[in-house]
């Protein structure tokens, strides 16, 4: 059911495994939306590319998740609102799918660790990242971006460390 | 089980709304030279925290294991210029071999 309101795999599960742990509502919430708070600046860089009436902005922005906003990147702040919206009904699908697949048959599965199935979304993401890194700015960016977050990451909450390392681009800008 | 509802629902709106701002707010209309600049260093620098984030974090804590062989293995993938799926299916692999033998 979240997977059908909530179009955002990270911030699902960082809500679960708190009520999981027993933790408090309100915590559960406030992890969630920090972690889905770096949909505001991927938004905004997005906001030139999608144009018509504003219901239709609005559907197109809720198909936003990492990776049809990085799949449809063209690079240099670019990106093809057709990639996106195709990507982003595609992943929506599949994500609501897989989900009842896991609710009913997760049991079977196993650990998803010894499958090696944690290691998919670093991948995913490099692989995202790979195109967009042929020049020395972005690269420098992607590894400062990349610092910051693991520098934070033992000291804040989860979503933090990420929405942190947008202030990298802050930094590139100006070298 | 009420609390798992009020959760999904809040979310789920908060979500929406996050989304929505940028492009109900600028939408259709190009950003000023400097700003674009800066968003279009912002994929990068996100991509490359997600990136880190995944490979080493867990929860607060920062670890090394068998995850880094996946990322290798992807790296080596994507120099090979492999399309994403097989990066992907080489990362989870190289992983679960790893945590196989080890």
């Amino acid at each position: 059911m979240m997977s059908a309101t909530t179009f955002a795999g990270s911030a699902q599960f960082a809500a679960a495994s708190i009520l999981g742990d027993g933790g408090r509502v309100a915590a559960a919430v406030a992890a969630a939306l920090l972690l889905n708070a770096r949909y505001a600046p991927i938004g905004v860089s997005l906001a030139p590319w999608l144009d018509g009436p504003r219901w239709r902005r609005f559907l197109h922005a809720q198909l936003v998740v990492d990776e049809s906003w990085a799949i449809s990147a063209r690079g240099e702040g670019r990106y093809d609102p057709r990639i996106l919206v195709g990507a982003g009904l595609l992943l929506y699908v599949a994500w609501v799918a897989g989900t009842a697949v896991g609710a009913i048959g997760g049991q079977a599965l196993g650990d998803p660790a010894t499958l090696g199935l944690d290691a998919a979304f670093p991948a995913l993401f490099l692989a995202l990242l790979a195109p967009q890194v042929r020049r020395r700015k972005p690269l420098f960016v992607a590894l400062l971006g990349g610092t910051i977050a693991l520098a934070l990451t033992p000291f804040t909450p989860p979503g933090v460390p990420i929405i942190a390392a947008s202030v990298a681009c802050l930094l590139g800008v100006r070298r | 089980m009420s609390s798992v509802w009020l959760v999904v629902g809040v979310v789920g709106l908060g979500t929406v709304v996050i989304k929505a701002a940028g492009p109900m707010l600028l939408g259709g209309r190009p950003l000023p030279a400097r700003a674009t600049g800066i968003v279009e260093l912002l994929a990068p620098a996100l991509l490359g925290a997600l990136v880190a984030t995944q490979a080493l974090g867990d929860g607060r804590a920062l670890v090394l294991d068998e995850r880094l062989f996946g990322l290798a293995a992807a790296g080596i993938a994507l120099w090979w210029k492999a399309p994403m799926l097989v990066v992907v299916v080489a990362a989870a692999a190289a992983t679960a071999l790893a945590r196989a033998v080890m």
